[in-house]
């Protein structure tokens, strides 16, 4: 066949190259044409005066008087006041401790992407991690002067929130997605109805309750501070929507290696620790990684029981007479803030679906 | 682990740890432990909350609802005002939560539809702009989405008398969206009631035209006559009322707008926001259902030389909607769910209300237990529908 060959003729220029590649994506059709032809000039008059607004007329340092008289975006809103932005209340000289116990955090998360690391290591580094973190917000120890919760604020109070709150919550869903196939009726009524309960009602009726019951419930002259009952909520919550996702993964595991667990003579506990909840979380990973992106988005509730987390000190920054009416530009650099760390988690999640194989 | 049983040299089983060998018998203990426990914890709160209310004398109970609300609302379906009672001002937030919940559930349907598909177009341009849409919106919490709609309303838009008109007779200014409606006329009733009368027309010709598919093969344009019967009848009795055109125009008296419709910006910032958050997990759920039909299907069904909207409509779409539509009612009921961040930008909605009436009563205990009951009540009701839903698209396996 190979000597029959003429001179290779060059595709016809319409169909290869960038001419090609137009014709193939953009115009396949009169539909499809005139599509995006109303998409072009859409953008035609709406990016380039957004552009100018974004960046060319933007101020980025100035004063908020020179905002005022500005054509494009007022910038200088967050340099102005991004250390408050970003760390609320917390003692202004002492705020490289939030900060290293973020840089802390974000070690870690870098150095558990890679999956060749999840060694029984990486749990203690976790757990080492998670401690440290806590002993550079609170201090009172190793000569650090100790700072009270209630001045906790910002981007580290939000990480803290979610973390915490996944981090307690999942030990939490485990026992009750067990408890929900368990063979035991009372176990598997009383996980049931907390399972259903939880996830029938909004988070932010659970953070009133941490806000204004939980401390009916203490005995006399005990109180727990703020932070701590909205983790406690948020923990709470976050459980019953990770023991679905557990339920999931426990679902998938077929019945022989119960069977077979069983031939061995493994108890229930062996059974689960060594056989099933191994194979059953492995499953469950990339529905986890969206959980943590959807609590770390409903910290932000804890805007409406009067946590400063980083949603709140914007707000106080816009409450403010000298940058008030500028919540746009603010409010944009929070979404980026929230959109790079949600966008991360969720591609490594996508990125995880398709190296699992699940 | 029983080395008591070896040691019983007459062989009979040993009774004391034969208990403990009968899983039924020590499940049974297990449950007790459990029960005692959540029994004795439940028994510890409650007791500090009995003693806690009674230090601080707080009377418990519903009597507080037949009491005055003394507060205003600022949206109401039904007549409300500062004089009602608390019972009437709940009923107030109940309706508005579930209209921000219908409106916005039909609102995001219609758009994470649109976008779901223009997500799967062949159209580069169309596809990456969905994509593109779809990453933003799911990626930013939707109370802040909430607070920049609303800050854009607050700061950006400009006072009644300098009001945005983009299309005449619709008015967009810091007072909220206003537009002209039709002005009452009773031929808009008849009109009604002549679209109900359409429906239950097209629904007795479509179970004719099944019936005669049956018995002859022979198929009935129903979609075209479908629509004109329920196009065609209200039209029609609309020319017989002498077509009514006249509109109730908004127009600036003093420093707001009177007439037409005014849409709140609490309301028009909490549908904006929720809309756009849920249809962009919509759009994904969408696209994802459409994609998981084989594309073997879509050429089986056209080489049984089915029509192109035949395919969809009797091949691809059942399949899909059957994966798509749980996880979107479930989007459904987080909407609604969400619908309680009003409270933050001030809409009145039942949380709303709900906080309003803690704050004057004190009735920290009641007040949560409604708003869990309520929003309990919603989402069982809508698993209820959506068991029975299932349960009737199911696949039926031979």
């Amino acid at each position: 066949m190979k000597e029959t060959t003429m001179d290779d003729i060059a595709p016809p220029l319409t169909r290869v190259g960038i001419i090609g590649w137009i014709r193939m994506n953009l115009f396949n059709g009169v539909f499809n044409s005139l599509l995006t032809i109303v998409i072009v000039l859409f953008l035609w008059y709406v990016g380039p005066p957004l552009i100018r607004w974004l960046f060319v007329n933007s101020l980025w340092g100035s004063t908020s008087v020179a905002c005022r008289n500005a054509a494009g975006a007022c910038w200088s809103v967050i340099s102005a006041n991004y250390r408050f932005i970003l760390f609320g209340f917390y003692p202004y000289d002492l705020q490289w401790r939030p900060s290293t116990a973020m840089l802390v955090l974000v070690c870690l998360l870098l150095i558990s992407r890679n999956r060749r690391l999840w060694k029984k290591w990486l749990l203690y580094a976790w757990g080492a991690g998670l401690c440290c973190m806590a002993v550079l917000m609170q201090g009172g120890v190793l000569g650090l002067t100790p700072v009270e919760s209630t001045q906790w604020g910002g981007l580290p109070l939000t990480l803290l929130l979610a973390i915490f709150g996944l981090a307690a919550a999942y030990p939490l869903g485990v026992l009750l997605a067990l408890g929900r196939r368990s063979k035991m009726p009372a176990i598997k009524i009383l996980s049931i109805v907390y399972i259903e309960l939880i996830r029938g009602i909004p988070l932010i009726s659970m953070l009133f309750m941490s806000a204004i019951i939980f401390p009916l419930f203490l005995p006399e002259g005990v109180t727990i501070n703020k932070i701590l009952r909205a983790q406690v909520a948020i923990i709470m919550f976050t459980a019953a929507y990770i023991a679905e996702v557990v339920r999931g993964g426990l679902q998938a595991i077929p019945k022989g290696q119960y069977e077979a667990a069983e031939t061995l003579g493994l108890n229930y506990v062996q059974t689960m620790r060594l056989i099933v909840l191994p194979q059953a979380l492995k499953i469950v990973i990339p529905p986890s990684v969206s959980i943590l992106i959807s609590a770390f988005k409903d910290t932000s509730l804890v805007v409406i029981i009067g946590l400063y987390d980083i949603l709140k000190t914007t707000q106080s920054v816009l409450a403010n007479p000298e940058w008030m009416g500028f919540s746009s530009e603010a409010f944009i650099f929070l979404a980026c803030i929230y959109f790079v760390c949600c966008y991360t988690m969720s591609n490594y999640s996508r990125r995880l679906e398709r190296e699992l194989g699940v | 682990m029983h080395s008591d049983i070896s040691s019983s040299p007459s062989g009979a089983p040993e009774r004391v740890s034969s208990f403990w060998d009968d899983p039924a018998k020590r499940s049974l203990v297990y449950q007790l432990i459990t029960l005692m426990v959540v029994g004795f914890i439940g028994y510890y709160l409650f007791s500090n909350t009995i003693k806690n209310l009674h230090r601080q004398s707080i009377a418990t109970g519903f009597h507080f609802l037949g009491k005055e609300a003394s507060f205003e609302i600022g949206e109401s379906l039904i007549g409300y005002s500062a004089a009602s009672s608390y019972a009437r001002a709940l009923c107030v937030g109940i309706l508005n939560t579930l209209k921000v919940a219908f409106i916005g559930t039909a609102l995001t349907l219609f758009l994470g539809t649109l976008i779901g598909v223009a997500r799967l177009s062949t159209n580069w341009l169309v596809s990456r702009l969905a994509a593109v849409y779809i990453e933003i919106f799911q990626d930013v919490p939707v109370l802040l989405q909430l607070f920049f709609w609303y800050a854009v309303f607050n700061d950006s838009l400009p006072a009644p008398r300098q009001a945005l008109h983009p299309i005449p007779g619709v008015f967009l200014s810091n007072r909220g969206l206003v537009f002209g409606v039709l002005a009452h006329n009773p031929v808009y009733v008849y009109m009604g009631g002549a679209f109900l009368t359409a429906c239950a027309g097209v629904y007795c010709l479509r179970w004719w035209a099944g019936k005669r598919q049956d018995k002859t093969g022979k198929t009935f344009p129903l979609l075209r006559s479908g629509a004109g019967i329920l196009l065609g009848l209200p039209l029609f009795v609309w020319l017989c009322g002498g077509a009514p055109i006249a509109m109730n125009v908004p127009h600036l008296a003093g420093f707001n707008f009177s007439g037409g419709v005014t849409v709140s910006p609490e309301f028009t910032a909490l549908l904006l926001g929720l809309v756009l958050y849920t249809a962009a997990f919509v759009a994904e759920i969408v696209r994802s259902g459409i994609q998981a039909v084989s594309k073997g299907q879509k050429e089986a069904a056209m080489s049984l030389g089915l029509k192109p909207w035949q395919t969809l409509n009797l091949v691809i779409l059942p399949q899909s909607l059957r994966i798509i539509i749980p996880p979107v009612t479930s989007q459904m009921l987080n909407l609604t769910k969400n619908s309680s961040l009003a409270v933050a930008i001030g809409f009145p909605d039942f949380v709303s209300v709900v906080n309003t009436t803690i704050n004057q009563t004190g009735q920290a205990i009641e007040g949560v237990a409604m708003i869990m009951t309520v929003y309990l009540v919603f989402s069982l009701l809508t698993s209820a529908f959506m068991n029975w839903y299932n349960g009737k698209i199911a696949l039926v396996e031979r």
